[in-house]
């Protein structure tokens, strides 16, 4: 059940030009509301912008006096240039937790896809995700796959594999052409978690179907209510049905989602 | 329990799910309760159609209870899944939506969310649509045998291109809706009129004459956001319906020149997110208030414009917040 919070900010570190690492002090939001990464807050940025704004949970953890979650983002335009002007001790106006995040209950071997900033919402699976993982992470380029992300992956997956659109950091490419060499050697995994940019989540479910492995995915709509009652954030389904992201999402069976439109 | 798991949410931040601070230091001694075509509404907000589902999401933040009443996502005979995303697009203090009636359907509502929204104290409007005057009068019989408060009849949604705009931009199209919800409904029947038109109160009079028992206005304004840098419109519809503080002062003044204009009772709305902009709604002539778009903002907005109105109707030594409607003293 989702409630609306006070967060404090406690961090806030630039890693580069356009993207922030943020921590909050969010209550009791972990332990008692059960907030995990993958799902997401809704966050008001100031009252210049009316609707808020949807931020994935990168990393939670229960603490004293309050848990702590953090929020990695990237300036885009006015509401996410206003959280990137927030100070440590700034309060925020928060609603979470919301979404549903990845489904990682059935034991097995499982694949972590990402892109850009769709790396961040899989940190806290890459760290501590009880089944045996890997990790294929994708960025435009060298400078944009910062080392605080990057060595939580290392640390923690079996393996992890980076690419760049520019060649200028690990194989010079897609992550889905990673994807798809992986699953060539070794087929053996019982699903894919990934998150990124639509068109790359569309060349990773093609793989993942072309491989028989179930295939997760995190999509982004535009919102308002963020808690499932405007209707607003739709997507479409194969079916011919509209889900909504807010609510039956972020994540999606991959096979579901009409990539067509 | 723990001391820490003892106190007070408001002390760990949370802001609390059920009476807001404001209300509990309310002055009780006014009434609020307001009369809407015959449906006593205990307090004289009410939350609008299309911005709060049928209850069940906002319910997790307050008490439904606390509402004077719920005008439910607009209805159609049949399920209809609604306009292909993107459908929101922020704008200077409002937004668009090309939502389209995407809902269950008349059925599924009665089967699956009445018997949800009956468990509160509160009056449960349901809002419909139809593409022909017929199917307005099947879902008006359908409704009030099983047995919401008051229907709304919406005569002007903008988004959907059978039917929706021309039944509220046309006076005799208008009237006959309302003749024909009029004729099938044993609950009051409310008009929701669209501000889209060149002269809104011929449509009041137009529905007024047909019999309907109250007015409900604005609908969304029609307008359009584009992306320049790829030169295309952010709504996959291209258009949309404007909602939100941007267009409080239309709404505030339709209300007016309709209250003028015909004797129904009022359900103003249109930018609401305080008790201020819901009092001068009620001065233009307003019985009552609908609360939107501000929900989206903050979830317990509905709450604060009841607190808010209290407040102002205390301070000028009201008795009753209904004292204020059509109290403008216009120059
Ligand atoms: C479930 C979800 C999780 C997200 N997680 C992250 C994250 O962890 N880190 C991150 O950097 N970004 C994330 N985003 C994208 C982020 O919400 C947008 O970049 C942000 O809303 C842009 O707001 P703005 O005011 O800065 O930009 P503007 O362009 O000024 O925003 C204008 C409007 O468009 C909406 N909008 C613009 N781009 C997007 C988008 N891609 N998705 C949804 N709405 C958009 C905004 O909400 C706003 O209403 C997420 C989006 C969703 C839906
Ligand atoms: C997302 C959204 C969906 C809406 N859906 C409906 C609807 O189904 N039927 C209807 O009569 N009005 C609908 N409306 C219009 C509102 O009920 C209201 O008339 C309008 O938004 C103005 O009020 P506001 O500014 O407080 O939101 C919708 C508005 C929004 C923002
Ligand atoms: S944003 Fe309102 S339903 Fe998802």
């Amino acid at each position: 059940m989702p409630i609306q919070q006070i967060c404090t900010v406690v961090s806030m570190e630039r890693l580069d030009a356009s993207t922030w690492w943020m921590v909050l002090e969010a209550g009791k939001m972990v332990e008692r509301y059960g907030l995990r990464g993958g799902q997401f807050l809704h966050i008001k940025c100031g009252d210049g912008q009316l609707l808020r704004r949807p931020i994935s949970v990168s990393i939670t953890g229960q603490d004293e006096p309050e848990d702590l979650v953090t929020l990695i983002f990237e300036v885009r335009g006015e509401g996410t240039e206003w959280l990137s002007q927030r100070k440590i001790g700034d309060k925020l106006d928060v609603i979470g937790p919301l979404g549903n995040g990845f489904d990682v209950s059935k034991e097995g071997r499982y694949l972590l896809v990402g892109g850009g900033i769709g790396v961040p919402p899989l940190m806290e699976y890459g760290e501590c995700l009880q089944w045996p993982h890997t990790a294929v992470l994708g960025f435009r380029t060298k400078d944009k796959a910062f080392p605080a992300i990057v060595s939580r992956f290392k640390e923690h997956c079996e393996e992890t594999y980076l690419c760049t659109d520019d060649g200028t950091l690990g194989r010079h490419g897609f992550v889905d052409s990673q994807v798809r060499e992986i699953l060539v050697k070794e087929n053996n995994f019982i699903a894919i978690l990934a998150c990124g940019p639509r068109p790359m989540l569309k060349s990773v479910a093609k793989v993942a179907a072309e491989f028989g492995v179930p295939c997760q995915v995190s999509m982004e709509e535009r919102m308002a209510c963020g808690v499932g009652a405007c209707l607003g954030c739709a997507i479409q389904m194969k079916d011919g049905t509209m889900k909504h992201v807010c609510k039956d999402g972020p994540v999606f069976n991959a096979g579901e989602v009409d990539w067509d439109v | 329990m723990s001391e820490k798991h003892a106190s007070h949410p408001e002390a760990e931040g949370i802001i609390a799910s059920t009476v807001t601070q404001a209300a509990l230091t309310q002055d009780r001694s006014i009434d609020l309760s307001v009369d809407l075509a015959g449906v006593v509404l205990k307090n004289p907000v009410v939350v609008a159609s299309g911005t709060f589902g049928f209850g069940r999401e906002y319910g997790q933040f307050f008490d439904l209870s606390e509402l004077g009443g719920i005008c439910c996502k607009g209805l159609t005979l049949h399920p209809r899944e609604g306009n292909p995303p993107p459908r929101i697009a922020e704008t200077p203090m409002g937004m668009l939506n090309s939502v389209g009636l995407q809902n269950p359907g008349v059925d599924a509502f009665i089967a699956e969310e009445l018997p949800f929204l009956r468990q509160h104290d509160v009056k449960i409007i349901a809002n419909i649509s139809g593409n022909t005057p017929e199917e307005y009068g099947v879902m008006c019989e359908k409704l009030s045998e099983a047995g919401v408060d008051m229907i709304e009849v919406n005569i002007s949604c903008p988004n959907v291109k059978a039917g929706g705009l021309a039944y509220g931009t046309r006076p005799d199209l208008a009237a006959e809706v309302t003749r024909e919800a009029k004729k099938h409904a044993r609950v009051p029947v409310m008009v929701k009129l669209s501000p889209n038109v060149t002269d809104i109160t011929e449509i009041a009079k137009a529905a007024a004459d047909a019999g309907a028992d109250a007015l409900s206005l604005i609908n969304t304004l029609r307008g359009m956001r584009i992306d320049v840098n790829t030169r295309r419109p952010i709504l996959k519809m291209n258009t949309g319906g404007l909602s939100g503080p941007a267009v409080l002062p239309v709404a505030v003044r339709m209300v007016w020149e309709v209250a003028n204009a015909v004797k129904l009772p009022i359900l103003g709305m249109g930018g609401v997110s305080k008790g201020e902009d819901a009092a001068q709604l009620m001065l233009a002539g307003a019985s009552a208030v609908a609360v939107g778009t501000a929900l989206f903002a903050d979830p317990r907005a509905p709450l604060k414009v009841r607190d808010g109105l209290a407040e102002i109707a205390a301070k000028q030594g009201l008795g009753a917040v209904r004292e204020l409607t059509g109290g403008v003293r216009p120059w």
